[in-house]
């Protein structure tokens, strides 16, 4: 009997050493913490949707609210975050869990939020690849028009649009006129997309050790691009009229309601709070590793590189309606030198406007021919034409990329760049949804983590195949509106409440005291328990009757026949599509308390029938 | 003698003014921006670059039509402007006053565009036939499109990126195997210290210190 006991106990101290040893993975260093942290919040968005909002919102003075915004809402929700993976040390799943039983379906929306996430985004790295690769020819291929079938003209799509518009609605995209008409797979995109998520497998498959090193790149790579298209920006011709544009504060937007709303939105999705992206991340940090300073680090960070992206852009952008409001003028010039035979030179930019009027005093029937092709060039009509989102990355850059000097290389430079900031932020998304699974034993346990990753990526290749159809980008831009807003708010809006009066306070403070070393002081205690929730729940107000006020959603539609975006409405199947986006992962909230609720209900009545 | 003679030259010049005007049957507009191609280099247009131009359209007819009937008094020029443009047609020589079909100039002209632009240091675009359309050429293109080229090589170096990965990963597995089971060999021999049946190696390690779900349970007892 003794013998049997010890022989039990030898083989319980055995397994008991093997749980001990396959402990959780950790970063490196915390170098490598941060730079994953970095190269997921550094990502498009601080590039494309930045700029706009500052041109939108005021210029100069949108920093006001942006920096404010930061404070009261951007580095406190990072800190907690962090600090809820790195104590916890599980995935979004198994750290809400501990915090509150009830709560294992805000990790659950997060996971869904991540998936929906990681769906589409990769498409916007299939098109950068597709750029980048088109990049080795020379002349760029959306330089100029393809020419038409009898070689006398140019394309007519092509010639009512511009060459780079060509090139992406229908060269890239092969857009169809509505969303109804689906139109077939373009093998060309569903290929790029591949090559991308065969990428992002590569990055992901060792977990930390291989995540680890590739973040180094990841993170410095776009700022060595920045920093070259800073210098060349800045020298361009006409840059310093983007600039001016860009920085002269247009003060009274500080009262409109929108210029804050839109510094509150932009600081909480640039951050990529609430998609368990950073809680994964912190869950493989050292317990005692010093997340405060990490989170005012990535937040500052972050913002920075905002604000040096649209210093960048605004140069090209200068650059850019330099350009064309030149060649307006030069149009126009060339229109009456032909139209009245007069010298070569004798019109130029500076005496054109008296030019016009004695042209129009002398010459009154011929003049009145011509007005309706004189086009007024206005400098700051050009400057006015905000862009965002895929149309300034892919449209406006490559507009300004085609007519610099050596435009391949700063075309590979910079479609690299892209690359870059997509695929990290990929990894961080990965992240999210492969960390909830890997800490799970049922799963953990049958399968490796190679095997894992690789039919995550591969589900994820086979849905995304959508958006690589021609009607794929009004899918596309359907997911980049409606899945991850709403949900996200109420994530992160449960995850503060839980922590500060679920959790507590007080033992949250104690933790960080166990970890860090030092209690966090009342800036930090103010804005978890007050501030930050109630601006969370005025945003989710705010977008909520604004949804409910626009009544019907409407899309813009490529028209080929007229070479412009028209709007249309959606129609009723695609309404349903985002109505089951939101829900998704909004339901999964209530859903996994009652779930929860309903499970303990049961084991008491067991406990009570058995005893 | 001489009354006749001004009478003929009379005639001609008429005839000339007639053939040669705007707008005129198988006559053509010509516009040159010579500052725009040249710049600083420009030279000035004059009756020696007209003499020029007519050689230029002579040679033109005599390649076309390879009958070398084409003088260059055929071609007249008129309407000269500032900006600079004119009107030119060709005569016909061998039928009185008249002027040679425009569709034989159009495509004398389009078969020696070339020359014709090279002999003023002028292109398509500066030297302008306005009614003749000019054939654009077609783009360079290789039998294998740039980018699948560029494509195929990425997708070969992370394809072997992943397979050499995978490939080390089963290999550390397995040696990771062999050494445990070498070690459970090792380990039937060796003592260890227990302590309420843990080992006291495992309490050093730090990733047993704190059980997140026992110590949250914990505190909700004790706040009492």
């Amino acid at each position: 009997m003794c013998l049997l006991i010890r022989l039990v106990i030898k083989k319980l101290d055995r397994n008991w050493q093997k749980a001990m040893e396959k402990s959780r993975p950790l970063w490196d260093n915390p170098l490598q913490f941060v730079f994953a942290c970095i190269s997921y919040a550094v990502g498009l968005g601080n590039v494309w949707r930045f700029p706009y909002l500052c041109q939108m919102y005021g210029g100069g003075g949108f920093l006001i609210p942006y920096l404010i915004m930061l404070i009261a809402e951007g580095m406190p929700l990072l800190y907690l975050e962090l600090a809820v993976g790195q104590r916890m040390r599980q995935g979004s799943i198994g750290a809400w869990k501990i915090i509150s039983p009830y709560l294992c379906g805000v990790g659950v929306a997060s996971v869904v939020v991540s998936f929906f996430l990681s769906m589409y985004y990769n498409v916007i790295n299939a098109w950068a690849f597709w750029y980048l690769f088109h990049s080795f020819q020379d002349p760029l291929p959306w330089a100029t028009c393809p020419l038409n079938s009898n070689r006398t003209g140019y394309e007519e799509e092509c010639e009512k649009t511009s060459s780079t518009q060509y090139f992406w609605y229908r060269q890239t995209l092969n857009i169809s006129p509505s969303l109804e008409a689906s139109g077939s797979v373009q093998w060309e995109q569903a290929l790029c997309l591949t090559l991308a998520w065969l990428v992002v497998y590569l990055c992901i498959l060792r977990g930390t050790a291989s995540t680890g090193k590739v973040v180094y790149v990841t993170a410095s790579l776009p700022y060595c691009v920045l920093i070259i298209y800073l210098i060349r920006g800045l020298t361009l011709h006409g840059a310093v009229n983007g600039l001016i544009y860009m920085f002269t504060p247009k003060l009274e937007q500080l009262l409109n309601p929108k210029t804050w709303i839109s510094a509150a939105t932009q600081i909480f999705f640039s951050l990529g709070l609430g998609f368990g992206s950073l809680i994964a991340f912190a869950s493989y940090n050292e317990p005692s590793n010093n997340c405060q300073r990490h989170a005012i680090i990535v937040s500052l960070i972050n913002s920075t590189t905002s604000i040096f992206a649209s210093i960048v852009t605004f140069s090209i952008y200068g650059f850019k309606a330099t350009f064309n409001y030149e060649s307006c003028i030069n149009k126009v010039i060339l229109l009456l030198l032909n139209a009245f035979d007069l010298e070569e030179g004798s019109l130029t930019a500076d005496n054109l406007n008296e030019m016009k009027d004695y042209l129009m005093a002398t010459y009154p029937l011929e003049y009145a021919q011509l007005v309706p092709q004189i086009k007024n060039c206005s400098l700051e009509a050009e400057l006015d034409t905000a862009v965002q989102g895929t149309g300034l990355a892919f449209i406006v850059y490559s507009e300004a990329i085609k007519n610099m000097e050596v435009p391949q290389l700063y075309s590979v430079l910079y479609f690299f760049m892209l690359l870059m900031l997509g695929i990290g932020s990929m990894l961080g998304n990965t992240a999210a949804i492969l960390t909830p699974l890997t800490d799970s034993r049922a799963i953990a346990s049958r399968f490796p983590k190679e095997v894992i990753s690789g039919v995550v990526c591969f589900v994820n290749c086979i849905i995304g195949l959508i958006f690589t159809m021609e009607a794929g980008n009004y899918w596309f831009d359907i997911f980049n509106d409606y899945a991850a807003t709403l949900s996200l708010l109420l994530i992160v809006l449960v995850e503060t409440i839980a922590v500060c009066y679920i959790y507590g306070i007080r033992r949250f403070e104690k933790d960080l005291y166990t970890m860090i070393g030092h209690k966090p002081n009342w800036y930090w205690k103010i804005m978890w328990a007050f501030v930050s929730p109630l601006l969370i729940i005025s945003l989710f107000i705010f977008y909520l009757t604004d949804y409910i006020l626009t009544g019907t959603l409407q899309y813009q539609a490529w028209d080929a026949t007229q070479g412009q975006l028209v709007t249309k409405d959606y129609p009723g199947y695609a309404l349903a599509v985002i109505g089951l986006l939101v829900a998704a992962s909004t339901m999964c909230i209530p859903l996994g308390a009652l779930v929860t609720f309903i499970r303990k209900r049961l084991k008491r009545e067991q406990i009570s029938t058995v005893a | 003698m001489l009354r006749a003679l001004l009478l003929t030259l009379s005639v001609v010049a008429i005839a000339h003014a007639e053939l040669c005007k705007p707008d005129a049957q198988n006559a053509f507009k010509v516009r040159i921006s010579i500052k725009t191609a040249l710049g600083d280099n420009a030279y000035v247009w004059d009756a020696n670059e007209e003499y020029l131009f007519k050689a230029m359209v002579a040679f033109a007819m005599r390649r076309y039509s390879s009958k070398s009937t084409t003088q260059i008094s055929n071609v007249l020029l008129c309407n000269v402007t500032d900006r600079v443009s004119f009107w030119f047609v060709v005569t016909d020589s061998s039928k009185n006053v008249t002027t040679v079909p425009g569709s034989e100039v159009e495509a004398a002209i389009r078969m020696n565009r070339n020359r014709i632009n090279n002999a003023f240091l002028l292109s398509d675009k500066t030297l302008q036939f306005v009614k003749i359309t000019t054939t654009l050429s077609p783009p360079v293109e290789s039998s294998t499109p740039v980018w699948l080229i560029v494509f195929g090589v990425v997708l070969c170096l992370i394809v072997a990126g992943i397979v050499f990965l995978i490939i080390s990963g089963i290999r550390k597995h397995k040696k990771k195997n062999k050494e445990s089971t070498e070690r459970e060999n090792l380990e039937e021999k060796v003592e260890v210290t227990l302590e309420n049946g843990i080992p006291c190696e495992a309490l050093d390690i730090k990733a047993g210190h704190v059980n997140g779900v026992f110590a949250a349970d914990d505190e909700r007892f004790t706040s009492l």
